[in-house]
């Protein structure tokens, strides 16, 4: 009978929606650079059960990944990202000096920089290292050819390029003439200049194009366990620690009331359960308990950070990456 | 003035300027008003600088030798559709445009896994020394394919209009073969060999998708105009980004106007 089916079907509705009423229904958008899709399908689901246990509410958490500077400009041009986790901390820095979205001092907020999780670089070679590679000095030899992608587009390569950099001024007690020599002859060798990590994964993976890769060690990492057979991960001496930072942003959360859960969200990275998601994906964590537990997949490495050797993002910005600066004066004389 | 069958002439000009200013005017506008917040010599000193001008070569370069090979071929392919009966003609005839209905970035990624030296024609002609992904034969290639419905589909009517019988004519009149397609075929068809010339020159210019992928985006090598306005764009630099897309835009009209011009010039003397 068509009546009290119909009667039937308003009553439940009438019913979950009064359930619903004492549970909200939140989404939140996180707009993040293109390596953590993975990651973040793991640990959005791990942060909905939270906050369904700790609050009642349902939270959905979408995501939104590419290029990191590209995704701080479409946050920037309207997209209502309640949270950002994007790939290094200038592209945060462009949400306050393009658009006044947060504050200026938003890395002080949460621990550790604003950066819950870390990763480095590495170089993938193909399998056996037909040529020999071990570390830096070997990019420059005649007859090698290096993957890493354009440095004005893509995070991960101003992460390579300040790698190579910080490791010639160590080789050159701090000569920045020689460093600059020395990462010019590194771009000699550079063939292809894909715009993103994975464009630059893919070049070297498929296409069969260079001899190593300059990538995320946690890009590596996932490249290796799907490929075992074809390519070998090589460590090099020194490389620099690569700080992914996260902010929740100002003016979207307060329009849409998100404040807490947008923090939360963030906060929930330094968790143990959180933490424990992002080294299952190959990414650093920072407790003590969860690096023990993952130590097998990391090398020690010796590490240095941007704020060490090259004063911040701000800086390194403006000296190395702006136009005419010293990434272009490589290949404009 | 003349009375018509349909009236209306006020009401479609202005709708048709109304739709014109909405659609292609307004956002050209904004471009201009963007660029406005730099200064002469900024403006100057961003449009000017040498990696941009190695963009524009490139671009305007490869645009008009992609334009200009497509115009045989496009010919040639138009003739055969248009005159020839044989199997596997309409399968042929929507081939063409493929490259008008494929998003281009997979047009890029296609050509680009083929041409790479792992690829089926990249594996044979490596070894002869022909590189073809990656440099700027490859940001060619990509605007060939991109650019050759633009001629085919312009010349395609106009050929169909041109009856069989102006040929023969011309053979009993004791034309040679030559003699024919020189002084019959080819003038019919030159005022839409130039306006599928001038729509292929004009779309490759423009192209972006299909062409960063096969290109490598070298500076000063392989890097097309639209992907320094890209780069420019993630950079923060949105007045730099339009100052680069003011000049395309102004060179482009200029060159189209050119051909425009050419084009009346010719279909004038002839008649």
């Amino acid at each position: 009978m068509k009546i009290p089916n119909l009667l039937r079907a308003l009553l439940a509705t009438a019913v979950l929606g009064s359930a619903s009423a004492s549970a909200k229904d939140i989404e939140l958008l996180n707009v993040s650079y293109d390596p953590t899709r993975e990651v973040y399908v793991e640990f959005n689901a791990a942060f909905a059960a939270y906050w369904k246990g700790k609050t009642g509410d349902n939270v959905t958490v979408k995501q939104s990944h590419g290029g990191s500077s590209r995704q701080a400009r479409a946050v920037i041009d309207g997209l209502q990202a309640d949270v950002v986790t994007l790939a290094l901390a200038a592209d945060v820095d462009a949400l306050h000096q393009n658009g006044n979205l947060l504050p200026a001092d938003w890395q002080k907020r949460l621990e550790r920089n604003s950066a819950p999780y870390t990763s480095t670089l590495a170089f993938l070679v193909r399998k056996g290292n037909p040529k020999g590679i071990k570390d830096w000095p070997d990019l420059i030899r005649s007859g090698i050819s290096v993957i890493t992608p354009n440095p004005k587009t893509s995070g991960v390569a101003r992460w390579n390029y300040l790698a190579a950099w910080g490791f010639a001024l160590k080789a050159n007690n701090g000569d920045q003439k020689k460093a600059q020599e020395f990462v010019a002859a590194i771009y000699k060798n550079v063939p292809v200049l894909d715009s993103g990590a994975r464009g630059a994964s893919t070049t070297f993976v498929e296409r069969g194009i260079g001899d190593v890769l300059i990538n995320w060690e946690n890009e590596l990492l996932l490249t290796k366990k799907l490929r075992p057979d074809d390519f070998e991960i090589i460590v090099p001496s020194i490389s620099i620690l690569a700080e992914p930072t996260v902010a929740w942003v100002d003016k979207v959360v307060k329009k849409k009331g998100t404040q807490d859960v947008a923090k939360a969200y963030l906060e929930y990275l330094y968790s143990p359960e959180g933490q424990a998601i992002f080294a299952k994906h190959y990414y650093r964590a920072f407790l003590p308990e969860v690096k023990e537990k993952y130590k097998h997949q990391y090398p020690d490495i010796n590490l240095f950070t941007i704020d060490d050797v090259f004063g911040g993002w701000t800086k390194a910005t403006k000296e190395h990456f702006a136009d005419g600066a010293l990434f272009d004066q490589i290949y404009v004389k | 003035m003349q009375r018509r069958v349909l009236p209306g002439f006020g009401l479609t000009l202005g709708f048709a300027l109304m739709y014109l200013g909405l659609i292609i005017l307004l956002p050209l506008a904004a471009t201009f008003v963007k660029t406005a917040g730099l200064s002469w010599e900024q403006f100057w000193s961003t449009v000017t600088s040498p990696r941009v001008v190695a963009s524009y070569k490139l671009t305007f370069g490869t645009s008009f030798y992609a334009a200009l090979f497509n115009v045989p071929m496009g010919v040639i392919l138009a003739w055969v559709l248009v005159r020839y009966q044989f199997p596997g003609r309409r399968f042929m005839d929507a081939l063409v445009d493929l490259p008008f209905a494929l998003p281009t970035a997979v047009a890029g990624i296609a050509l680009t896994s083929i041409y790479a030296k792992t690829g089926w024609f990249g594996q044979w002609l490596e070894p002869m020394g022909i590189k073809v992904a990656y440099t700027q034969v490859g940001v060619w290639v990509a605007l060939t394919f991109i650019g050759l419905p633009f001629v085919v589909r312009t010349v395609q009517p106009i050929l169909e209009e041109l009856e069989p019988e102006l040929e023969e004519a011309a053979a009993t009149l004791g034309a040679t073969r030559l003699q024919t397609i020189r002084r019959v075929v080819i003038p019919a068809l030159l005022p839409a060999i130039i306006t599928g010339f001038a729509l292929a020159f004009a779309r490759a210019v423009g192209e972006y998708g299909s062409v960063v992928f096969i290109s490598g985006n070298m500076p000063m090598k392989t890097e097309i105009t639209p992907l320094l306005i890209i780069t420019k764009l993630e950079q923060y630099d949105y007045a730099g980004a339009t100052a680069l897309a003011v000049v395309m835009l102004l060179v482009s009209f200029a060159l189209l106007l050119v051909i425009q011009l050419v084009q009346r010039y010719l279909f004038r003397s002839r008649a």
